[in-house]
Order: structure tokens, then C-alpha cells, then sequence
């Protein structure tokens, strides 16, 4: 499943624009990605040995190899005119060869194909006159060819961010995105930027960019690579190319009218999407929520322990034979007030972070479905004008004919990108609640362990009070 | 170490009643089967003698809880709950109990009962009643007193107070007691003829002798600083256990949501269907399962919460003892003055500021027939002084020494049973990590089947 997704996927996203570049492109693409850590350039990486290391990487192109036979079927349907689609991409629209698919048959679960690693940290405040705002530190590291360098460091600030989804839904409109963390949240927050928040952004924003990357087809979308590499300046002239602002605001118009025809000739298997996704969408911000409250509550357990544990110290204070006992209780309601913190901060990690980014996705999977039945309503509407106006039949038909070469790619690159992204979801949900569950055996285990100590040296010396058995070894 | 001594507290005792020996059949109690393992000091089995009142095992039990309604001294309606006092005797021979007595009383008699021993034993640590209103509450009790779980928790304090008055070794042998186990009708009006409210020191007087006492004994002193810091303690412990409790509520509660959820999301998913359903009704266990561990944790703080009204039997004793102490310094004190006066008049130097000896001034010398009356007159009350100095003195000592040996049997008791409620407290922990752990394996293994 996954291979196909991904070379569909490629596929769908849209060919170059002249085929001879294309070809040399393909050619160096091919070496400079199939070859073993040293990159067109020839030079190593450097901290990025993990991926393909020397010996392997020849049997895993022939692996590569085979598999992308089949896939070969799967390529001829886009063999049509893609210009239709607004492309930005750089990525290869008719692979001449079965090395170049290597680099779109890449998934989060294959770690060794990964070529491009991305972190994101080093919040910075930085104040003007006009206002305050932080930049984040962006490091991508990378083996490909097409990246003029090995490695980059850029600053970018979270409209930058905003800017590159935009540009991405553009150019793919039915694939879908990664979300974005929150512009900002509104429930609860004091100051814009406390440092929980901006380290809840920076791990959000750092997602984001990976799981771009690690998309077969976003990954070699031109604007990732620009804002990956491009300084500040850079960035800026790069930004105001592209349709302006009336042509973007017209094509919204057009698309909300549009988006409630194509609701209603949508094909059954969008509607079952769209039932999944009305459903999920539900659920998992409910999820999100009762996460968020064990949180709290959590957190409000651990805060009356730590008063709860002293007052036992406090009272051996007054006391002699009780002493030793208060002591004892005192300190293992304190390691067990250790071990709360400890699954609070498992839980802040592993779990609510997943769920949040997951109530986004449903918010930008439910965009997805909009634009599918916008492409699919300009399809039908088209075709209703032919119904009724016999003028014009041959431009119209013409219309029509590539109008339905859209609406088919759409909807094939939504479907890949559907099964990838479910199949995705579902390893990321599991994995979540599994690490979950393991801290919470964790944090029983430690507690269990504390208070049985405790038991057993009481035991102890509660036998060697009466003196009639030996005391036990506990 | 159980047995307190008899005779020189006997004198002690005020007797309206002669509650030692006049009654057939002599019965030594125990500590009934209901009371813990661990509490099974039974007072001097074996050294009977016709003073004692039990000559067979008994056994208590407060065992049914009722609400009524009846009128009460004003003529108005009122409800209130009753509590049936079930007292069985146990035959040596084959260890078969037999129900002796069984009557019903309610909270206000157990009172009258607890007030009438605290004022005949002041030199005895009286066990405390359960508490009157619902304290300590966290949010899911209810502070009503008619509420089932509080009448419960009440029943079971009251026959913890029963066990306790019974294993005591002074107390019982008294024969109010008896008879508030055993005679169901007038025992109101007996134990007011006994006059004890009456006998009771007042407040006020106690508040007095408290700030006056030059010097009380130090133990004593001692003591009431330790039942202070007691009560605070406990109270701090058991306001904190309390929240403590609440927000355990709210963690495991809140995770019974993620069963419903799951449940509802499985319909939708194929793969992950199963694992989500199975994995949901492990949520719902685990937050069905906080109820049974925080109600038994309200029984380990009942345990607490009995010591912290023994704060208050302790303070009483050192009450006591205060104000015997204040009693015989102003005895002494009188008495001094008395002969200072009286030494004076024979000598016939003045060096107390007198009324006489102003009036004298003013008013003449007065004969020395007069002068010798009076001397007279003081010498008999220095005399009567001097005795009742002697038996105030014997008194006092002899309620510091048998108060002390009850003290010291309490802070044993105490110990040892705090010692076992901490250690209970352990094991419940134990239990609830076990359950915990049980639960989230169960519910790992669904998600990882996912």
C-alpha cells in the first residue's frame, strides 16, 4: 500500500516544466540520492552517517528496483496535461527511471531512506517598535542534490510558517498538509509568549516541518526548499512572487460557491471519507480534551501530595515509638509524589501532543474535502452550462475534458494520500496511548516498590519488638 | 499493666451508687469479636474476684442503624437515627454466644453516658464518641448526618466506643454502663439521679485554675502540649487527606470519559475498531475502581480521627489535674495567711495589713479576752486547715499516680494502634498500585494490538 501511495502520489504532483532540465535533474537526483552518504557533492553528510551507509545501499536500490514495477501501471494515468494545476513542485512528473522513484518511496517508518533531518529550536525574542515576535532556529541537514549544501541555518518566525502551508495547499490542494500548531491559544493564556507555549510551538513547528519532509511529494516542493535555505532576505523577495492578493481573494469567492454543489454529486467513497472525518473530528477533540483534563487533574493530585507527605514528618516530630513509621509514610508518599510528576510529564509528551496535532489534521482534512468538491463543482458546473447553452459546445467540451483530468487527479491524489495519512494515524494514535500506558504501569510499579519497602521494614521490625521469631529477610 | 488498682480508687469514687459489687453475678468482659485482632487485651482474665461485674465473656455489637421519628422536649417532630446495642455472653465451654441483651439508643445517649463517665474517672483517658457532624468531608461525602454512608461510619464508631469503654479496665466495671447496655427504659433518669452534673467542674473554674497553677506537675504540663500538637497534626493530616482524595477522584474519574469515546470513534475504524472497544472498557474499570479504595480509606481515617478526639480526653485529665493542684495551692496558701494572722495576734506585731487591725486603730485596741477568742478561733481553722491540706495533698497525689498509669496504658494503646492504621494505610496503597497495574497492562495490550 504504502509504495503505491507514494509513487501515485509523486506522480499526481505534477511534472516539470521543460522535460530536457527535467531529464539532467532526474539524472543527477538519481545518483546524488541513490548512492550512499556522500551526495553529489561528495561530501559526507557529516553527523548524519545513520543514513544509507555504504554497503547496503546497493541492495536496496535493486529492492527499490523491483518493487516499483508494478507501479509502473499506476504512472500512465497522469500522463496527461497537468498545467491546469497551479505546480510550484519540483518533483519528477514521468520518472525515466526506476532509480529516481527511490527518493518518493519514503514513508516516517523507513528511517534509513530519510535524507533530510530538520530541527527546529533557539526560540529568540526579538523586539521593534512595531511589535514583538520570536524567531525559531531551523538546522536541515541533507544529502540531496538539489540543496546547493549539505547543511543550512536559517531564523524563521511563525508567519513564515503560515506562508508555506498556504503555498503548499496552492499547489496541492487535495493532499493533505500537516497542520500547523494554534496562532495562538486563547483559553488560559497570560502572556503570549510564556515559555510553556513557545516550547509547545517550537516542538509543533518542528513536526510540521518533518512530517513535510517525509511527505513523498511535498518533500520536493520548491517553496519547502526555500524556506528551508533561503535567507531572510531571500525569503522575502521569494515570497511576493505568485498570484497576488485580488486573484487569491477572487478564487476564494469562486471556491465557497462552488463548494456546495460538489457536496452533493460527491462518489460514494468521499462520502464514507466525509462521514469518517465528521466522526473522527469529533471524537478525537473529545480525546483531546479528556487528555487535557487528566492533565490537570494530575497536576492538581501531585500539588496536594507534596503538602500531604511533611505533615507526617511534622507529627514524628512529637512523637518516639511512632517515629520511625511517620517517617516512612512520609517518604514514600513523597517518591510516589516523585513518580506522579514523572507520568504527568510522560503524559505531556507522548500523549497530548499527538492528540492535539490530531485535532488539527481533522480540522485540515475537512479543508481537503472542501476543495475536493470545489474541483469536482467547477467540473459540474461546466457541464451543466453545456446542458443548456449549445453555443460554445466545442470550448466547453474541451473545458469539460480537462476539467475531468482535474477532478481525476484530485481525487486519486487524495485517496493515496488518505490511506497513507489513516495508516499514519493509526501508528501514531497507537503509539501514543501504548507509551501511555507504559507510563502508567511505570508509575505503579514505582509506587508499588516504595510502599512494599515500606511494609517490609516495618514487619521487620515489628518481629524484632516481640523477639519471638527471627526477623525475616524481606 | 491492665489492671488498674482497685481499693485507693475506690475512694476516689464518689458512690451514690455503689457501682462494685452489689450484683449477682459478677461478668468480665472482653473485647468482643467484632473489635480487631489486635485489640485482644482482655483486662485480667482470670482474676476475678466478687468486685467484678463480668464473670463470662461478653461480647458488643452495635449492629443495625434506624431512622426514627419521635417528639422530642420541646413537643415538636424531629427524626433521628437509632442504633441497636446487641450484647452477648459467650460460654466458656464451647465458645457459643448467646444474646443476652439487646436494646436500641441513639447518639444523644451515648453522650449523656460519655459525660457521666468523664466526670465520675477524670483521672481516666475516656475514650471519644464519633464525631457528631460529618467533618473533613471531600466532595463526593456527603456532610449530611442522615446520609447512609455517615450513619454507617457512626455505627461502627459507637461500637468502637463501646469495645473501648468495655476493655477498659476501671471503666468497665462501673455500673452505669451496665446498665446502658442492658436496661433500656429510665436509664435516662438513673444516670440524673446520680446527680453528675452536678459534680461536674465548671468551666469556668477550670479556665481559672489553668492560668493560675503555680506548679502543676511538669509530665502534665508536658502532656497537654503534646495532645495540642496531636489534635493539630491530625486535623492538618486529615483537612489534606481529604483534598488528596478528591483530586484521585478526578484522575480516575475523568479517564472513564475515554471509554465512552473509544467505544464511539471503533464504530468508524476497521482495524483499530477492536482494540479501541476493549481498550475503553479497561478505562471504565479503572475509574469504576477509585470507589472502593477511597472507601476504605475513610476508614483509616476514621482510625486517625478517633485519636484526634482523644486529644481532647487528654487535655480533660490534665484539666484535672490542674485544677486539683490550683485547689491545694490555695489551700496551702489560705492556711499560711491563717497562721501568719494568728501569729501576728500572739505576738501582737502587725505585719499584714488587717481590717482588724485598721478598726483597732481607729476604733481602739480590743480587750485581751477578745483577742484570745479569735486566736482561738483561727487555731481550729488552721487546725481543720491543716488536715484538709493533708487528704488534699493524699488526693492529689493518688489521682497523679493512678492518672499517670492510665496515661501510660493509653499512649500504648495509641501507639500500637497507630502504628497498625499507618500500616493498613500501606497496604491499601499496595493495593491500589496492584489494581493500577493490572488495569493499564490490560489496556496496553489492546493498544498495542491496535
Amino acid at each position: 500500500m504504502g509504495t503505491l501511495g507514494g509513487a501515485g502520489l509523486a506522480a499526481a504532483a505534477g511534472r516539470a516544466r521543460t522535460v530536457g532540465m527535467e531529464g539532467d535533474r532526474l539524472a543527477s537526483q538519481a545518483r546524488s540520492s541513490g548512492l550512499p552518504a556522500g551526495g553529489a557533492t561528495g561530501e559526507s553528510p557529516g553527523v548524519d552517517a545513520p543514513l544509507l551507509g555504504g554497503s547496503g545501499s546497493s541492495a536496496l536500490l535493486q529492492a527499490q528496483v523491483l518493487d516499483l514495477d508494478e507501479d509502473e501501471d499506476d504512472l500512465e494515468v497522469f500522463s496527461k496535461d497537468a498545467s491546469l494545476m497551479d505546480m510550484n513542485s519540483f518533483s519528477p512528473m514521468m520518472p525515466t527511471s526506476p532509480l529516481s522513484m527511490i527518493n518518493q518511496v519514503k514513508f516516517e517508518d523507513e528511517p534509513d531512506l530519510k535524507d533530510l533531518f530538520i530541527t527546529v529550536d533557539e526560540p529568540e525574542s526579538h523586539v521593534t517598535t512595531i511589535e514583538t515576535f520570536i524567531t525559531y532556529r531551523i538546522i536541515t541537514k541533507t544529502s540531496r542534490g538539489e540543496f546547493d549544501s549539505s547543511e543550512f541555518e536559517v531564523r524563521r518566525r511563525y508567519q513564515d510558517f503560515l506562508w508555506l502551508k498556504g503555498k503548499l495547499e496552492e499547489a496541492h490542494p487535495t493532499l493533505i498538509i500537516p497542520p500547523l500548531p494554534e496562532k495562538f491559544i486563547v483559553k488560559g493564556m497570560v502572556e503570549r509568549f510564556n515559555d510553556d507555549f513557545i516550547e509547545t510551538r517550537r516542538k509543533a513547528l518542528q513536526k510540521f516541518l518533518n512530517r513535510i519532509a517525509d511527505h513523498p511529494t511535498l518533500t520536493f516542493n520548491e517553496d519547502f526548499k526555500v524556506f528551508l535555505t533561503a535567507q531572510a532576505w531571500e525569503l522575502s523577495s521569494h515570497k511576493k512572487q505568485g498570484p497576488g492578493l485580488l486573484s487569491r481573494m477572487g478564487q476564494t469567492v469562486r471556491a465557497v460557491a462552488l463548494s456546495m454543489r460538489g457536496v452533493k454529486s460527491r462518489p460514494e467513497e468521499f462520502m464514507e471519507m466525509n462521514n469518517f472525518i465528521e466522526i473522527f473530528s469529533q471524537k478525537i477533540n473529545l480525546i483531546d480534551k479528556i487528555s487535557q483534563r487528566i492533565y490537570k487533574e494530575e497536576r492538581e493530585y501531585s500539588d496536594e501530595m507534596r503538602e500531604y507527605g511533611p505533615i507526617h514528618l511534622l507529627w514524628s516530630a512529637s512523637e518516639e515509638d511512632l517515629a520511625d513509621t511517620l517517617k516512612g509514610v512520609a517518604s514514600c508518599i513523597d517518591k510516589c509524589c516523585k513518580a506522579t510528576e514523572k507520568r504527568m510529564s510522560g503524559l505531556s509528551e507522548a500523549l497530548l501532543p499527538v492528540v492535539h496535532e490530531y485535532v488539527l489534521y481533522s480540522e485540515m482534512l475537512m479543508g481537503v474535502m472542501k476543495r475536493r468538491d470545489q474541483i469536482q463543482a467547477e467540473l459540474d458546473s461546466k457541464v451543466e452550462a453545456l446542458m443548456y447553452k449549445k453555443a460554445d459546445a466545442d470550448l466547453l467540451t474541451e473545458e469539460i475534458g480537462k476539467l475531468e483530468d482535474k477532478v481525476e487527479c484530485a481525487n486519486n491524489a487524495l485517496k493515496a494520500d488518505w490511506e497513507r495519512w489513516k495508516h499514519n494515524m493509526q501508528n501514531d494514535i497507537k503509539s501514543a496511548f501504548t507509551e501511555t500506558a507504559e507510563e502508567n504501569i511505570h508509575y505503579y510499579e514505582q509506587c508499588l516498590a516504595t510502599w512494599e519497602s515500606f511494609l517490609a521494614s516495618q514487619t521487620d521490625l515489628h518481629m524484632e519488638e516481640t523477639s519471638e521469631d527471627k526477623p525475616e529477610a524481606h | 499493666m491492665e489492671q488498674a488498682p482497685r481499693d485507693p480508687e475506690r475512694q476516689l469514687q464518689p458512690a451514690p451508687l455503689e457501682p462494685l459489687g452489689h450484683l449477682d453475678a459478677g461478668l468480665q468482659s472482653a473485647v468482643g469479636e467484632e473489635a480487631e485482632v489486635a485489640r485482644d487485651e482482655s483486662p485480667g482474665e482470670g482474676t476475678m474476684t466478687e468486685n467484678n461485674f463480668w464473670l463470662k465473656k461478653i461480647e458488643i455489637s452495635v449492629s443495625e442503624a434506624e431512622k426514627r421519628t419521635g417528639r422530642n422536649a420541646m413537643n415538636m417532630q424531629e427524626t433521628y437515627t437509632a442504633y441497636l446495642i446487641e450484647t452477648r455472653s459467650v460460654e466458656h465451654t464451647d465458645g457459643q454466644s448467646v444474646l443476652t441483651d439487646s436494646l436500641w439508643r441513639r447518639y444523644s445517649e451515648f453522650e449523656l453516658l460519655r459525660n457521666y463517665l468523664l466526670v465520675y474517672y477524670p483521672h481516666i483517658v475516656v475514650p471519644p464518641l464519633p464525631e457528631k457532624r460529618a467533618e473533613f468531608v471531600w466532595h463526593k461525602l456527603s456532610a449530611d448526618n442522615m446520609d447512609p454512608d455517615f450513619v454507617e461510619r457512626r455505627r461502627i464508631g459507637l461500637e468502637n466506643f463501646l469495645l473501648r469503654v468495655a476493655s477498659h479496665p476501671i471503666l468497665c466495671r462501673d455500673k452505669i454502663f451496665y446498665l446502658f447496655l442492658t436496661q433500656e427504659g429510665n436509664w435516662k433518669e438513673t444516670v440524673n439521679e446520680t446527680g453528675f452534673q452536678l459534680k461536674a467542674d465548671s468551666r469556668l473554674k477550670a479556665l481559672n485554675a489553668t492560668f493560675r497553677v503555680k506548679n502543676p506537675d511538669k509530665r502534665f504540663t508536658e502532656l497537654k502540649h503534646y495532645s495540642d500538637e496531636l489534635q493539630s497534626v491530625i486535623s492538618h493530616l486529615l483537612r489534606v487527606r481529604a483534598r488528596v482524595a478528591d483530586r484521585l477522584y478526578g484522575v480516575y474519574k475523568v479517564h472513564g470519559n475515554y471509554g465512552r469515546v473509544f467505544s464511539e470513534w471503533s464504530a468508524i475504524e476497521k482495524e483499530m475498531g477492536d482494540g479501541l472497544q476493549s481498550a475503553g472498557h479497561h478505562m471504565d474499570v479503572y475509574a469504576s475502581s477509585i470507589d472502593d479504595i477511597l472507601e476504605d480509606e475513610e476508614h483509616y481515617a476514621d482510625q486517625l480521627k478517633e485519636y484526634l478526639f482523644y486529644a481532647e480526653a487528654l487535655r480533660a485529665v490534665c484539666r484535672k489535674h490542674e485544677l486539683m493542684q490550683y485547689d491545694l495551692e490555695m489551700a496551702a496558701q489560705d492556711l499560711a495567711s491563717k497562721k501568719q494572722q494568728c501569729e501576728e495576734l500572739a505576738t501582737g506585731t502587725v505585719r499584714m495589713f488587717s481590717l482588724k487591725g485598721m478598726t483597732t486603730k481607729l476604733f481602739g485596741q480590743e480587750t485581751p479576752e477578745q483577742r484570745e477568742a479569735r486566736v482561738k478561733v483561727l487555731e481550729e481553722q488552721i487546725n481543720e486547715g491543716e488536715q484538709q491540706l493533708k487528704s488534699k495533698n493524699l488526693e492529689g497525689r493518688e489521682f497523679v499516680k493512678n492518672a499517670w498509669a492510665d496515661i501510660e496504658r493509653f499512649k500504648e494503646q495509641k501507639n500500637h494502634d497507630l502504628k497498625e492504621a499507618l500500616i493498613s494505610y500501606a497496604v491499601m496503597q499496595i493495593s491500589m498500585c496492584k489494581k493500577g497495574i493490572q488495569v493499564w497492562t490490560n489496556a496496553k495490550e489492546c493498544f498495542s494490538k491496535m
